[in-house]
């Protein structure tokens, strides 16, 4: 079977003053049909802009992109058209996400009537079917954003990214500028909708917990690159590099019993402008070595388990 | 029940309005000038061109409360037909150059790169002539008449209001929903008209109402040097202009519109204060 969605060595830089600005640095994964792939990592490492990439929010500097097997990456207007009638975003900031000045139905409309393929009378019907889907009251029809709350806000995004009926939806930190009550309920809304409409998810966060429930794949970045790569459960239990050990050490464990060992990190997180070649976790690693101004190659520890550091034997006692 | 949640944004923008005394009071003046300028037929009591040879710098009486000028024409009727000209003077320019400006500077605000360049460079030599001494060279060029200057004063005036609706932009065009727009295929004029420039306009709201007000004194101006309003149709500036000689001997002639053109800039001025106080959400509580 061919996965959905298929990124091989993609790339995105920035030119900056100083240099270039390396977003998203060799970057490669595939996600098959109905999957979610949890894409983890501290603000600033590319999580974002791999996202925005993959929909062409903004263009890849190299490599390739295929969805449904097909080359996708330098799209003419007309593919590119189809393709986001395929593929959705859902943001971040509930509150920026929705133009103040367009009612809820409004906003929910503006992707049918973009497509043009229905009459006023069908979009209506077609917007009230999405609010009963997402779980709003018809009665906020004509509300508009400022009026609702974050979780009816983020209700509206989904609706609107659904409106189109894609099959792969980026969901950039759906849930992070919510309550953590309304980001259960949020959560739990995407996965019904998955199950029902077979969507796939390419799920950015920086929580934890949320993209260990979420996810079946999970991929930790560091600075614009895949650091390890794994199934949910297999890096929960075997967790390699040392970044995503740090990492969810970090995790709340909800037990008084429990201490928790916490690794803590140390030092600034490195420019991502001009990088050196090698390790870039190198300057707050624990373990690092001399070996590690070496670049880095991904291995595949155990199948499906990959792993970007030289050192993973060493360090785990493999 | 669409229009009544944009009535309430109206009347929350009122709520805040109230507070600012001059400003209510700088509303109702400007109600005021636009009621004359619509009903000066029935409030002049005499044709603005009615001349009366006998009464020629004849001072105030019964019969003409403002006296009349060197021809004999009532001084009241003539500043209550003026103020036709001179609004027109001040709402038509603006609207001229608030309509090219927020094209312009919606464009350049939300393509950014070289056409944002280019277009504020050119402003920038734009603006490097002063704004009066370019609308009086267009409208000696264009032939002194009131459409003309009106034109020229519109003109002259754009820079302004390119510039704040570029910057009001540049704000809104990182917001996230214009990125959502792209998702799902909204080409760039629907972006800019359903998206940016709804969200970005809030600004300029403040500048028409304060441009209005530059543009009637420099509009009299225009005027008053002889490129505005021809005689002997009515305007405060060229009426200024026409008491000019008499001066010394009848300083009220001149007086009279000058006070007329003052309250109105005025009105404009406070207004727009008051707006910018109301509009901006951090003075709410």
């Amino acid at each position: 079977m061919t996965p959905l969605l298929e990124v091989r060595n993609l790339k995105k830089y920035f030119r900056v003053r100083a240099g270039l600005l390396h977003a998203v640095d060799d970057v490669s994964f595939t996600l098959d049909k109905g999957k979610t792939l949890g894409v983890v990592g501290e603000s600033g490492c590319g999580k974002t802009t791999l996202g925005r990439t993959v929909l062409h929010l903004t263009e890849p500097t190299d490599g390739q992109i295929f969805f449904e097997g097909k080359d996708i990456t330098s799209p003419t207007k007309n593919e590119l058209r189809r393709l986001r009638e395929d593929m959705q975003i859902i943001f971040q900031d509930p509150y920026s996400s929705l133009n103040p000045r367009m009612s809820v139905s409004e906003t929910i409309m503006e992707p049918l009537i973009l497509r043009g393929d229905m009459t006023k009378t069908e979009m209506f019907a077609e917007v009230r079917k999405l609010m009963d889907t997402v779980g709003i009251a018809s009665r906020f029809e004509n509300a508009y954003p400022h009026e609702l709350d974050g979780g009816r806000r983020q209700r509206i995004g989904i609706a609107r990214a659904l409106a189109l009926e894609p099959k792969f939806i980026v969901c950039d930190e759906p849930v992070s500028a919510l309550d953590v009550s309304i980001q259960a309920q949020i959560i739990n809304l995407m996965l019904d909708l998955q199950e029902e409409r077979g969507l796939t998810y390419l799920f950015i966060t920086h929580d934890l917990s949320v993209v260990k429930y979420i996810s079946d794949d999970i991929m930790v970045m560091y600075l614009g690159q895949v650091v390890e790569k794994a199934p949910a459960d297999e890096l929960f239990a075997n967790t390699l590099h040392p970044y995503s050990q740090a990492l969810l050490s970090a995790i709340p464990i909800p037990s008084i019993r429990h201490k928790q060992e916490r690794i803590l990190l140390r030092g600034e997180i490195t420019s991502p402008v001009n990088p050196e070649p090698g390790c870039r976790f190198m300057a707050r690693c624990q373990y690092a070595a001399e070996e590690c101004k070496q670049p880095q190659k991904l291995e595949e520890s155990s199948p499906g388990h990959y792993v970007l550091c030289c050192r993973y034997k060493e360090i785990n006692n493999l | 029940m669409k229009r009544q949640r944009k009535k309430s944004r109206l009347s929350e923008i009122w709520r805040q309005l109230k507070k600012n005394k001059l400003a209510v009071v700088a509303l109702f003046v400007l109600i005021l000038l636009v009621l004359v300028a619509i009903l000066a037929p029935l409030l002049a009591p005499y044709p603005y061109s009615q001349q009366n040879p006998k009464l020629s710098n004849a001072g105030p009486s019964a019969q003409h409360l403002l006296g009349n000028d060197k021809l004999g024409r009532d001084i009241l009727s003539r500043l209550i037909y003026g103020t036709r000209q001179s609004l027109a003077m001040g709402v038509v320019s603006v609207a001229i150059a608030a309509v090219i400006g927020i094209t312009i500077g919606a464009i350049a605000g939300y393509y950014g790169g070289w056409v944002d360049n280019l277009s504020m460079r050119l402003l920038d030599i734009y603006q490097a002539v002063p704004m009066f001494l370019l609308s009086v060279s267009l409208a000696a060029i264009m032939g002194p008449s009131l459409r003309n200057a009106i034109i020229a004063l519109g003109i002259g005036t754009v820079p302004g209001y390119a510039r704040i609706m570029r910057a009001s932009v540049l704000t809104v065009r990182e917001k996230e929903y214009i990125e959502a727009a792209k998702a799902i295929n909204a080409g760039d004029g629907r972006i800019i008209l359903k998206h940016v420039i709804p969200n970005a306009i809030g600004p300029m709201i403040v500048q028409i109402t304060m441009g209005v007000g530059s543009c009637i004194l420099a509009g009299s101006a225009l005027s008053f040097i002889g490129l505005g309003a021809q005689p002997p149709v009515p305007e405060w500036g060229a009426m200024i202009s026409e008491a000019r000689n008499v001066m010394r001997e009848h300083p009220t002639h001149a007086l009279y519109p000058g006070i007329c053109v003052m309250i109105s800039v005025l009105a404009c001025n406070l207004l727009g204060d008051g707006l910018r106080d109301a509009l901006d959400p951090r003075l709410k509580n």
